[in-house]
């Protein structure tokens, strides 16, 4: 198991330094600082082994968190627990960063030795760690034995996320499902490779122990309900430019909240939620994707020392719909020394730390087509290598979902309080956002 | 929160007598404070153990940040300050009977930290009780601190019956506490091998699956893990538990994923494989491995370690998913090399197309070592996809255009394979190749550049200048690219002997004379000689046909692979290796292996029986890389045609002697036993196998002094029997190393033919059939007299053993040691090498007798300065006598020595009688046998 945890700062200095088990040394913590931090070469594995002592390290902007064992641990677990760890110190205290965990240190060694005993990740979920590591310690002598067992139930229980007795007056929920669409095209047109991975992510401020049953368009359940479920849905389909009526799930990962089991049999989704913010549910699908925008290059040598770029984007969804927030990304070859930019749209500028020429538009709305030509001067050079031209890459917000997902339903049953799913005001938002879209020029 | 953050630079003496003296203060804020600022002296490596009494005074506190804080300094310090731990036992001792749980489970999480004895003793009632604290928190602390207090004493967890609590708790009502519970049991278990200790048993196994459901995914990590490690009785309850796994495969979590991967993935073993729902679980793991590569990068790394894995054991599972692995420009640069392997064993004809595009478009990036990675993988798709291997060598050919430096060379190493894989087809493009030879800066590229030069030198017109232009610096190269041009100028002086005649003589004299390297100096020695005295020879050895090669040589061996394939999700499988190559101590050490598929008998075995190691020191095994393996691949492996049935499966090795060796080994072994051998002679007379009898007596071996006469006289003494000692069989080649097949022999010589008796067992899943045996050249010729005979298919864990006549007829090669023999395996898996030594007394034969006269007329041939004297001392035959041997030796020409050297010992020039029974007095006297081989082989060398 793990057998201690470190966090430096940039410089390789020791913040904090927890030590779980007794065959961990203290030369251990110089040992990643020498051989990780302060090596000169890039990093080429997240997983090091220095002297027979394993070294598990993730980055949080200058932050390294390492986490260091001498047995055969499960690593995937060992990162999960990296991120978790920072997830939770998120939670706490914002942004990681060395002024704040210097600032938060009393409460850091708290936390470890809560959710990590012995080198076992134990529980971490926020919502159960912040009933009793308050930071003000003298409180949890106030509490009475009730609210004492009742932390402790929580902690250990079966629903570890999310605590009785809570109370809104006004049950409300909001749901949005947030999309990254990835492409990676050929310069002829070429669909390499597409896949859309998917959150849903819920807010919900409901009273009591709701239970939850979220339905979606997924293929195998339609199909499942026969012609029923899918005349029902077909009124509906209004969103982007997709007519289809169900889509086909690749694969999806569900919040611990979730009983795998029923969705696994039944392929229902049903839970009690935790209360606040929580990501329900992870997706993927790759067929039938909504390609928002293509994009059209053309590069152009002329000599050795001038380029001619153009590029096209074509809008692709409904006339009705407005894409926001469009950056293309055209990069420039390492030797160039002058570009000139034309463009119909929006404001497109070299940017040369960036060796990039980076092209915004504010708005776009569907089936609009839009250009940017450039000429870009070179400096000669005796540089044997070719450039190694980098794909143009692409940003954007568009208000659908490109994988085609929509949600049919969310029920709340909550017997012991009186209020029904239909008193729940409940919202529903889809943003489709760019992931790696790139098109190689 | 204000308090100061202390850098690096305090913890002054002042210092810390101000943090004394806030320590020792009335205020409780201020207290608190100086507490934080001791810990935060602590983080940064400062000494600050000389407030220990201080730090303690202040744990008595209801203040719970600030007895946490303590606590820690405790776990810190506990250890170098043993004794004054001890006034903080009261207060722990009092916290685990506190009424609030998460003060008792706080107490009795920390004292299982603190390593100090004292405390432990009293940690044992307070533990007992928390145990069964009604409380889940408690108990589910308290489980992991029974780990804990393993780790210190394991005796003392045992004596206290902690471990039978312990396993109470799996039936826990509380899922977490079930998780902790599996948790610590696995990791003491994990230290006592054999112990029954983590009993599953379909109940359990039952308890833990319903856990599973219910606990944090931490726990289910845990409970997964330990899954694992079941062995379900059979394929039912395989398939039932798998049933029960598989909605883990959507957890978010994606060690969640991983770890039910693995119990999938290992119990998928024991399923039938016309069963439906081997199908349907086939198809459901592809979507999750996909999934984990939309994870963060760390954890991408880990999952594509381990999915190499998988598509090795099971190809089927992404056979279609090559997308997937396609690089993305921002990848981390492991991630993108990862991706790259896992793209290559995922190619196919099918593919092919895509992934080349996708290569070559990788071959143009940044990063040195992904561009030597791509143009290396374009290598090997030709070899793996025949139908690509055009496209292949027309890409390398474009991107050794490019003229980037690294980019040309490592093209030149992979299209060297491509023309090992493909041969006579894609000549054409050496002139392309020579073109850049002066850039090539590498010896890898140098070498696999001179190779093409040597193997095509009759095409290539101008081969000698370029080979010549490398010799100028030839001892500034290294040994690989100094063998390569040895090797490619003997064969160009082949092909066009009259112009290159003063090339070779000039190489062979920098080999042999100016070189330092004893490999080099032996492949130039070689060479020479071949070339002066058999020039057809020759070229019939450096000339020969090469066996073509394959793309399996980059597999995992399969051992291995089924170890690592139980280890999914954890370090050995990011690392590719057991875990006993990188874990200290016991732990971990036991080797896993998948179960067996329902059917084969085998289902019942539990999983922790590792492979069991040889008990004698393993053979030395041929290094996979360089001139041994290089001259062993030149060998053709078809079996001779001489039939000699000698097989019987599964026999033991006594019965086998009796079948192979007849009547004869009898006295072998009532020799061996008896260890009398001047009784010995009579018997093996008495039972009138062959020419058989030892000396009369040894007494009659030469006296001390007697010289050149007193040996002759041995001639007339009788020649030692038939079956004489034969060594107990050694393994000589490790299932590890030859996917599955273990191979231990021994050799024996009985009725005047030399055997080899050989054990096969099957240490892998699949049956084995096709066996075929080959040597190398050796020293005295040895070669199978006829083929390995092995009637029946070997089934999985079956031993065969079989009896392999040798000739002495075979092409002979001087080998250091001069007994080594090196033998190359067939089966239907592979072509496995190994080499081991057979005694020298098995060459010696049983009517040596020599005519006097033809004796001394052979011996006055001899040069006088090849004959050397000297006393063997300390050995003491029967009679007691300190004999002194003259053991002689031979000639002048280097490259007959062999032949005569054989000739003289079947002869029985050397008085062999002597020999071997001197060698086998020293056994007996458990003298060194080793040292008397040395002795022959050293009277051979100075020949």
């Amino acid at each position: 198991m793990i057998g201690g945890l470190f966090i430096y700062n940039h410089k390789g200095e020791v913040l904090i330094s927890r030590v779980y088990r007794d065959d961990i040394g203290r030369n251990a913590v110089d040992a990643f600082r020498v051989n990780v931090i302060h090596a000169r070469q890039q990093v080429r594995s997240p997983v090091t082994n220095i002297a027979r002592t394993s070294f598990f390290h993730v980055k949080r902007s200058n932050i390294w968190l390492a986490a260091v064992t001498k047995q055969n641990v499960n690593a995937a677990m060992v990162f999960e627990f990296l991120y978790k760890m920072c997830d939770v110190m998120t939670a706490y205290f914002g942004k990681i960063s060395e002024e704040n965990i210097k600032n938060n240190f009393v409460l850091i060694y708290e936390l470890l030795d809560e959710i990590l005993d012995f080198g076992y990740p134990q529980n971490s979920e926020t919502g159960a760690l912040k009933t009793f590591i308050t930071q003000q310690g003298i409180k949890s002598q106030h509490h009475t034995k009730e609210e004492q067992s009742q932390i402790t139930s929580q902690v250990t229980g079966q629903i570890g996320w999310r605590r009785e007795g809570i109370k809104y007056r006004r049950n409300e929920l909001f749901l949005d499902v947030l999309e990254s669409v990835n492409l990676l095209m050929s310069p002829q047109g070429q669909v390499l490779s597409a896949h859309v991975s998917g959150r849903v992510v819920m807010k919900s401020y409901l009273s009591g122990m709701p239970e939850c049953k979220f339905g979606m368009n997924d293929k195998i359940v339609i199909d499942k309900q026969g012609k029923g479920g899918t005349t029902d849905d077909s009124g509906k389909s209004e969103l982007g430019g997709s007519g289809k009526q169900s889509i086909a799930i690749d694969d999806c990962t569900f919040h611990q909240c979730v009983r795998l089991s029923k969705f696994d049999s039944e392929r229902s989704i049903s839970f009690i939620p935790p209360d606040g913010d929580y990501e329900l549910m992870r997706y993927r699908t790759t067929k039938d994707i909504i390609l928002p925008f293509r994009v059209i290059p053309l590069v152009r040598e002329v000599g050795r020392t001038k380029l001619e770029v153009k590029v096209v984007i074509k809008s692709n969804f409904k006339p009705s719909l407005l894409a926001q927030k469009i950056e293309v990304r055209i990069p420039t070859p390492l030797n160039t020394s002058g570009v000139q930019v034309i463009c119909m749209k929006g404001k497109a500028k070299y940017k040369a730390s960036e060796n990039a020429i980076v092209w915004k538009i504010k708005r776009m709305a569907g089936m609009k087509e839009s250009q940017i030509s450039a000429e870009i001067e070179l400096l000669p050079t005796n540089d044997k290598k070719k450039w190694a031209r980098p794909p143009i890459s692409m940003n954007f917000e568009v208000p659908f979902a490109p994988s085609g997902l929509k949600v049919r339903y969310l029920k709340v049953f909550e017997s012991k309080l009186n209020y029904s799913d239909h008193d729940v005001i409940k919202w529903v938002r889809y943003i489709g956002r760019s992931g790696i879209y790139e098109t190689r020029c | 929160m204000t308090f100061l953050y202390l850098g690096h630079n305090c913890a002054t003496l002042g210092e810390i007598f101000e943090l004394k003296a806030e320590l020792n203060s009335d205020k409780k804020e201020k207290k608190k404070e100086a507490v934080k600022k001791v810990i935060a002296s602590m983080t940064v490596g400062k000494d600050v153990s000389a407030l220990f009494p201080d730090v303690v005074n202040c744990m008595q506190t209801d203040n719970l940040e600030l007895k946490k804080l303590v606590y820690l300094y405790l776990m810190n310090y506990a250890k170098s300050q043993p004794d004054m731990a001890i006034m903080a036992v009261n207060t722990f001792v009092k916290d685990c009977e506190d009424p609030n749980p998460l003060i008792r489970a706080l107490a009795v999480r920390t004292m299982g930290c603190i390593r100090v004895d004292k405390i432990t003793e009293y940690l044992c009632e307070p533990l007992r009780k928390c145990l069964k604290d009604e409380d889940p928190y408690v108990r589910k602390t308290a489980a992991v601190c029974v780990a804990k207090l393993h780790d210190i004493n394991a005796q003392l967890v045992e004596d206290q019956g902690f471990l039978d609590t312990l396993k109470d708790l799996i039936s826990d009502s509380n899922p977490m506490v079930v998780a902790n519970a599996v948790a610590a049991l696995s990791e003491i278990a994990e230290s006592h091998p054999n112990s029954n200790l983590l009993d599953l048993n379909p109940q359990t196994i039952n308890k833990l699956l319903t856990a599973l459901n219910e606990c944090t995914e931490w726990g289910q990590i845990f409970i997964l893990d330990c899954l694992a490690n079941y062995m379900p009785r059979d394929d039912r309850e395989s398939q039932s538990i798998c049933e029960r796994v598989t909605p883990r495969l959507s957890h978010a979590n994606s060690a969640v994923v991983l770890s039910a991967v693995k119990v999938l993935m290992k119990f998928m073993e024991m399923l039938p494989k016309d069963l439906d729902y081997y199908g349907t679980l086939l198809k459901k793991l592809a979507p999750p491995l996909v999934t984990l590569l939309s994870a963060e990068a760390e954890l991408q790394y880990v999952a594509l370690r381990n999915i190499n894995l998988i598509v090795q054991k099971r190809p089927e599972i992404l056979k279609h998913e090559m997308k997937v692995f396609f690089v993305k420009y921002n990848d981390p640069i492991y991630v993108k090399l990862e991706k790259l392997d896992i793209m290559i064993r995922l190619a196919s004809q099918a593919n092919i197309a895509q992934v080349l595009a996708e290569l070559k478009e990788y071959a143009t990036e940044v990063d040195v070592d992904f561009v030597r990675k791509a143009v290396r993988a374009i290598g090997r798709c030709a070899i793996k996809v025949e139908q690509s291997a055009e496209r292949c060598v027309s890409t390398l050919l474009d991107l050794i255009q490019t003229k980037v430096n690294y980019v040309v060379q490592e093209a030149i190493v992979v299209i060297k394979d491509i023309f090992r894989k493909y041969p006579n087809k894609y000549e054409s493009v050496i002139a392309t190749l020579c073109e850049n030879l002066d850039s090539l800066d590498e010896p890898e590229a140098r070498a696999a550049m001179i190779w093409i030069v040597g193997e095509y030198a009759e095409r290539i017109d101008n081969a000698d200048e370029l080979l010549e232009s490398f010799l100028e610096g030839f001892h500034d190269e290294s040994t690989q690219v100094q063998l390569q041009l040895l090797t490619a100028i003997v064969k160009l002086f082949l092909k066009k002997p009259t112009e290159t005649q003063e090339l070779v003589q000039q190489v062979l004299s920098l080999a042999t004379q100016d070189s330092d390297n004893p490999d080099l100096r032996d492949r130039g020695y070689i060479y020479w000689r071949l070339l002066s005295t058999d020039p057809v020879a020759a070229k019939e050895v450096v000339l020969a046909e090469k066996p073509l090669i394959s793309e399996e040589t980059d597999l995992i061996e399969p051992t291995l692979l089924e170890e690592l394939i139980c280890h999914i999700g954890t370090l050995a499988s990011v690392y590719h290796k057991p875990p006993s190559a990188f874990v200290e101590g016991s732990r971990g050490v036991q080797h896993k292996r998948l179960p067996a598929r329902a059917g084969s008998g085998e289902s019942a075995e539990s999983p922790d029986v590792g492979h069991s190691g040889p008990s004698e020191a393993p053979p030395a095994v041929i290094p996979s890389q360089g001139d041994l393996l290089g001259d062993l691949l030149n060998l053709d492996l078809a079996p001779p045609t001489v039939t000699v049935p000698s097989v019987q499966p599964s026999m033991q090795m006594g019965a086998m002697d009796l079948l192979g060796g007849g009547l004869d080994s009898l006295v072998c072994s009532s020799r061996a036993l008896g260890g009398d051998i001047g009784g010995s002679p009579s018997m093996g007379a008495g039972l009138g196998a062959a020419p058989a009898a030892m000396p009369a007596s040894l007494g009659s071996a030469p006296t001390v002094g007697g010289g050149l006469g007193d040996l002759f006289d041995l001639g007339g003494g009788v020649g030692m029997p038939t079956g004489s000692y034969v060594a107990p069989k050694t393994v000589w080649l490790l299932a590890m190393k030859a996917k599955g097949l273990e191979i231990s022999g021994t050799f024996a010589r009985r009725g005047g033919i030399i055997q080899m008796d050989l054990s096969l067992t099957n240490k892998a899943m699949s049956v084995m059939t096709d066996f075929a045996i080959q040597f190398n050249r050796n020293s005295f010729g040895l070669a199978p007299a006829g083929p390995m005979q092995v009637l029946t298919p070997l089934s999985p864990n079956q031993t065969i053993d079989v009896s392999l006549p040798l000739s002495m007829s075979g092409p002979v090669m001087k080998m250091e040691p001069l007994n080594n023999l090196q033998v190359a395996v067939k089966n239907n898996i592979d072509v496995f090498y190994f080499s081991c030594q057979y005694p020298l007394s098995l060459l010696f034969v049983e009517d040596g007798k020599m005519d006097r006269q033809v004796f001394l007329a052979t011996w006055k041939d001899i040069p006088n300065d090849n004959e050397a004297q000297f006393q063997i001392k300390d050995i003491h035959l029967n009679s007691g006598n300190r004999n002194k041997y003259v053991l002689d030796r031979v000639l002048q020409n280097y490259s007959k020595k062999t032949n005569v050297f054989r000739d003289c010992m079947q002869k029985q020039m050397y008085d062999s009688t002597s020999v071997d029974s001197l060698v086998h007095d020293s056994l007996l006297l458990k003298g060194s046998y080793d040292a008397i081989l040395k002795i022959i082989i050293w009277c051979n060398r100075i020949c």
